[in-house]
């Protein structure tokens, strides 16, 4: 049966409906044969400008359907194991620092697959190394992930890691270095990616429910018009997205210090509340007050998020909450990069506050899109799941277009609502889920970045 | 209304946030209230940056600062209502 369920995952089907439609084309019949004529535009192309500085910039309105009122649909890959992504990417997956160079160089190779660079994986232990595995394998079960090709040095962990990995029933392969040498690893390693490459390239996407999109949010460089304006607007997706059955996490254990007593009554009931005050307790204890200075050094609040007014920990905590809106509630307290077992709804994560670090476990439990507001202009990206951004800062949004997906400033001049600003989000969302690249995307932001616990043996 | 100068959270709160650009000493601004949209009229004592917070009122020495209707930090130094309130005279009570 398994057998069965693979095999057809594994053999693409033809686009069902086969009709070919050629826009700006009209028929044409002569005799028998039947020929297109190519229609030609008259109107002349804009002028090369003598100066690039005054070339126009020519912004295309996007072609997609304007999205109905209520509970939205999406375009996605669905996976072997049911679960759906928004992107379909062939990943080549280094287990350790040793094994990147290999991966970039299968990923030099074979045009449209991506190497996952990262800087650890040997000699950790303990629970480090529980998170590591936990990282890796996470990654690479992934829905926008369709196949992997894992590299390590020896054959042991990259085992390990092809058979979490394996368990989705996505196509995994592993290689390992020693006893071949990087060459005749980059050689066999390509011709599979290759292999993988031309079956998931042929991979449709089908029309989804939302309630089976996982969205995970975090801010980053964030200001007062991130707690006034960018993070309630959020959380008035989120509330919606709950309300619809989808899965969403937040995280950012550290920054909620100041709000931690109003982020317990958020849970669902007192004992999810009480777990993640123990959670936020321990990062107390273990992280923070042994190594703890004035202002943490200037890392929370960051240096950025005083230059944009935020004065002390407490006063960013109460704007970071209100990326989880009013009504919505979470259901559980997850372990960095913990897969959601209680269904759909909304997950605290326990996470650092740092951008990558965050959206990299945040990915590595399975959300396939993330929203990322942000004040002072935080870049992040994230290799495998698209991070959406958006500013109500004017002058952010004014200098760092070229990193935005959508800009909410007008809510500060009371243009927009926080309901306007909302929907906004959910059709910047749903047209990203479709196939939109996000500015962090097209810009190359692949920021992979894995948590250390502590030092190696 | 037109544009706001400066915007507050919550109705028991002692600041504000200027968001608006360029907002020098002595300028009248106009505030919006998030909670309860009412609309509220202070002058600047300070110049402040975009995002920065305004006193709504004098604040004194040790006195804690509200946002979001919640505890935000303490006085280090006594605020003037329309004056800058920033690190210079807040600090957090956590680290």
């Amino acid at each position: 049966m398994a057998n069965k369920r693979s095999k057809r995952h594994l053999a693409p089907k033809a686009a069902k409906n086969n009709k070919t439609s050629v826009v700006h084309a009209k028929e044409k019949s002569s005799g028998s044969r039947v020929r297109w004529q190519e229609k030609k535009f008259q109107k002349p192309a804009a002028k090369v400008p003598v100066y690039v500085d005054q070339a126009p910039l020519q912004v295309l309105s996007p072609k997609h359907k304007k999205r109905q009122a209520g509970k939205p649909t999406f375009f996605g890959y669905r996976r072997q194991n049911g679960r759906v992504g928004i992107r379909n990417h062939v990943i080549i997956l280094p287990l350790d620092d040793l094994s990147n160079a290999a991966c970039e160089a299968v990923e030099n190779n074979i045009k449209g697959t991506m190497a996952l660079p990262h800087p650890y994986g040997r000699l950790q232990f303990g629970e480090d190394l529980d998170l590591h595995f936990r990282t890796l394998i996470g990654t690479g079960a992934n829905p926008n992930v369709s196949a992997v090709v894992v590299i390590g040095i020896e054959p042991g962990w990259t085992q390990k890691v092809v058979d979490g990995i394996a368990r989705t029933g996505k196509p995994v392969a592993g290689f390992a270095i020693e006893r071949n040498g990087d060459h005749k690893v980059i050689e066999a390693a390509s011709r599979q990616a290759k292999e993988f490459l031309h079956w998931s390239s042929e991979l449709q996407r089908e029309e989804c429910p939302v309630d089976e999109l996982w969205v995970s949010v975090k801010c980053g460089e964030s200001d007062t018009t991130s707690g006034l304006a960018s993070n309630p607007t959020v959380g008035n997706f989120i509330d919606k997205m709950d309300s619809w059955g989808s899965t969403t996490c937040f995280g950012e254990t550290s920054e909620i210090t100041g709000a931690e007593m109003v982020c317990a009554t958020r849970g669902k009931t007192p004992a999810i509340g009480k777990k993640f005050l123990k959670t936020w307790q321990a990062y107390m204890d273990e992280v923070i007050e042994p190594f703890k200075t004035s202002d943490l050094s200037e890392s929370q609040p960051t240096k950025g998020n005083i230059e944009g007014g935020l004065t002390t920990i407490e006063e960013k905590a109460f704007g970071n909450l209100e990326k989880i809106g009013e009504k919505a509630k979470y259901i559980d307290v997850l372990e960095p990069a913990e897969k959601p077992k209680k269904g759909p709804g909304l997950y605290f994560m326990d996470t650092s506050s740092a951008a990558a670090e965050c959206v990299t476990l945040q990915a590595a439990a399975g959300f396939v899109v993330h929203l990322f507001p942000t004040g002072q202009g935080n870049i992040i990206g994230n290799p495998i799941e698209p991070v959406i951004k958006l500013s109500a800062n004017p002058r952010t949004v004014r200098t760092m277009p070229e990193h935005l997906d959508l800009d909410v400033s007008g809510i500060l001049r009371r243009e927009m609502n926080f309901n306007q600003a909302g929907n906004a989000l959910i059709d910047i969302c749903i047209r990203t889920c479709n196939g939109r690249l996000t500015a962090a995307e097209a810009l190359g932001h692949r920021e992979f970045v894995l948590t250390k616990l502590y030092r190696s043996a | 209304m037109s544009a706001p100068d400066f915007l507050v959270h919550g109705r028991t709160d002692t600041v504000g946030v200027v968001v608006v650009e360029g907002i020098k000493k002595g300028q009248p601004l106009t505030g919006w209230v998030m909670d309860g949209d009412r609309t509220i009229k202070i002058k600047s004592i300070n110049a402040i940056p975009l995002g920065h917070k305004i006193a709504l009122k004098d604040i004194s020495k040790g006195a804690t600062i509200l946002k979001y209707g919640h505890d935000i930090g303490k006085a280090v130094s006594r605020i003037f209502k329309g004056g800058h309130v920033h690190v210079q005279n807040v600090k957090t009570k956590r680290w």
